[in-house]
């Protein structure tokens, strides 16, 4: 296995995904299989290679310095699971 | 008695709504009559807007009446995948992470159609966040190929593919990470083209790999494609990567002779993996433009066996940054009773996201975890710079490329479900295009000896859209596999 079950718990709690004991073994084999694809990579002489970002080499555009957006608070917090009095609802943080 | 409004090209739709032969609303109500009629079958919609659609039907039929309107698409209905953000209306991603997400704003591509006088059909299903090559991951369930039943339609744009190939909308806009627009469309015998990546927007599409994703049009022709590039393309602000780039009128040169085109065949795509079946409708159909006067050379893109795992790397760090967004706190699903804030996070992804995207996501995060970035990510854009590398060579000597747009012909029903590495060599002959970032386009270039579509794959240089649609145009001019249509939905 290219990843062990610990790494796969791991990685699951850094993408924050409660990740459920039944389901480790499957991901775990899942993963590795992947992986094993990806590593035909290292093979792969890239000595003096240029990343690739960007197809095209572009350079950033930029804009002025104003504002554009408009307040849209109401339109986007009528979709959030929770709120009150314009703001988002989430469970105590510090005690 | 006259063609049906649902045979219609884009062009015969609109001179047909501008003559007075037909309203808006009749076209309107033919496609919605379609939907209710087919889609129970095929599954391509999550979202039908009949109220709006026939609203939006009255309000232009009145002002292509005033004069106001009288663009290209002036009355022609239309389909979104449901990863474009549409005002007020569901837009799922076919995730349950956003089964009650009902967009606030208008994608890029959604504000230009409406401003052109489009009417909205409905959403269509797709493979859920745009992650895979069957539309089985969709949270709303598999959309069935018109062609056969029993097969899937491709992915991730397949519901678009199947809502299109059944005539239940004369066009539909999809978006192509890896192939999400081609392969579909190959498996469906229609036309599609993911463009250069940065000529359309993506302001609005929910992003699953930013250096990646792209919209385009799926339609029955080249034409048909080109009419909805011309409203859709050009720079957008609010999309960094938006490239600042004069639109050619993609209609202008349809008609542009091919004589002495020079057309280059990658010997890796006629190698080991392709089906036969499929190989010999390629063939068959190179023969065919030679014929017409182009000149067939072989190229070599020999790096391209390496795009798939450059892909399965690039592709999910991309999305395991993006759908980092989803955290049950702004928009999406919630857990019930979170106990505290990593509880909340947690257990609404995990509940959320289904397992494809769970697995992406995982990819990623290991792969642009501490110790791992090297090895991975920087390792994958270096390769990345190798394969565009192979393309720049290969278009030194030839105008455009030719090749399968996938290795097989649509494939049963769970073929393939449980076994995500076959599942992504599906995308083989459409990721390295993807990786440079090249427009790459399909076209309906007959039937295999299994009696499914195939798809023609056509890929020009940076910006030669235009090119690529006279190409299709042409061959579609003196061919009809373009207008064939499954007997059932005839």
């Amino acid at each position: 296995m290219a990843i062990s079950e610990a790494e796969v718990r791991k990685v699951a709690h850094l993408a924050r995904l409660a990740m459920t004991e039944d389901s480790v073994e499957a991901y775990t084999r899942n993963l590795s299989n992947i992986l094993d694809l990806v590593a035909q990579m290292e093979a792969v002489d890239t000595d003096g290679v240029v990343p690739m970002a960007h197809p095209l080499d572009m350079t950033q555009r930029l804009r002025e310095d104003v504002v554009t957006e408009t307040n849209h608070r109401e339109a986007y917090q009528a979709v959030a699971p929770e709120t009150e009095d314009g703001l988002y609802l989430v469970p105590k943080v510090i005690e | 008695m006259s063609d049906p409004i649902h045979s219609l090209s884009l062009k015969k739709l609109r001179d047909g709504i501008h003559a007075g032969n037909f309203s808006v609303m009749e076209a309107t109500d033919a496609y919605l009559e379609r939907i209710a009629n087919f889609n129970e079958e095929l599954n391509a919609f999550i979202t039908v807007t009949r109220d709006s659609a026939q609203a939006q039907a009255v309000e232009i039929d009145n002002r292509i009446r005033k004069g106001e309107l009288d663009g290209a698409m002036a009355g022609l209905p239309y389909a979104l995948k449901d990863l474009f953000c549409s005002k007020d209306v569901l837009t799922t991603c076919g995730s349950n992470m956003l089964r009650n997400f009902v967009s606030p704003y208008d994608a890029h591509v959604a504000e230009r159609l409406k401003a052109a006088g489009g009417v909205l059909l409905g959403k269509n299903n797709m493979d859920e966040f745009a992650m895979g090559s069957s539309n089985e991951t969709s949270a709303f369930g598999n959309v069935r190929n018109p062609w056969d039943t029993d097969c899937v339609p491709g992915g991730s744009s397949g519901g678009g593919a199947a809502t299109v190939a059944a005539r239940l909308a004369p066009v539909a806009l999809g978006s192509d990470t890896g192939g999400s627009i081609r392969q579909p469309a190959s498996f469906c015998n229609i036309t599609g083209i993911k463009p250069t990546y940065g000529r359309i927007s993506r302001y609005g599409m929910i992003a699953f790999a930013s250096s990646l994703d792209q919209c385009g049009p799926m339609a029955p022709s080249a034409e048909d494609c080109a009419i909805t590039l011309n409203v859709i393309a050009g720079l957008d602000a609010r999309d960094s990567t938006s490239v600042d780039r004069p639109v050619p009128d993609y209609t202008a040169t349809l008609n542009d002779s091919i004589d002495g085109l020079k057309i280059g065949l990658p010997k890796e795509f006629f190698a080991e993996g392709l089906n036969p079946q499929v190989g010999a409708v390629i063939e068959r159909a190179i023969k065919e433009f030679e014929a017409r006067g182009a000149i067939i050379k072989e190229v070599t893109l020999p790096n391209s066996h390496l795009a798939v795992p450059v892909y399965y790397v690039v592709a999910p760090a991309e999305c395991s940054s993006n759908l980092s967004r989803f955290d049950g706190v702004r928009f999406g699903h919630r857990c019930e009773n979170p106990q505290d804030l990593k509880d909340l996070y947690e257990r609404s992804r995990w509940e959320g996201f289904g397992a494809e995207v769970k697995r992406r996501i995982m990819i990623g995060t290991y792969a642009l975890s501490a110790g791992y970035y090297d090895a991975y990510y920087l390792k994958a854009q270096k390769i990345r710079r190798l394969i565009q590398q192979d393309f720049a060579e290969a278009f030194k000597d030839v105008d455009v490329i030719m090749g399968p747009s996938a290795p097989t012909t649509a494939f049963k029903l769970g073929a393939k479900k449980d076994d995500p590495i076959a599942m992504y060599l599906e995308d083989l002959y459409t990721i390295p295009v993807s990786l440079a970032g090249l427009p790459g386009m399909t076209f309906p270039i007959g039937f295999a000896a299994d009696g499914l579509p195939v798809g023609m794959q056509l890929v020009g240089n940076y910006f030669e859209e235009a090119r690529m649609l006279n190409i299709a145009h042409q061959y579609q001019l003196s061919t009809d596999w373009h207008t064939q249509v499954p007997a059932k939905f005839a």
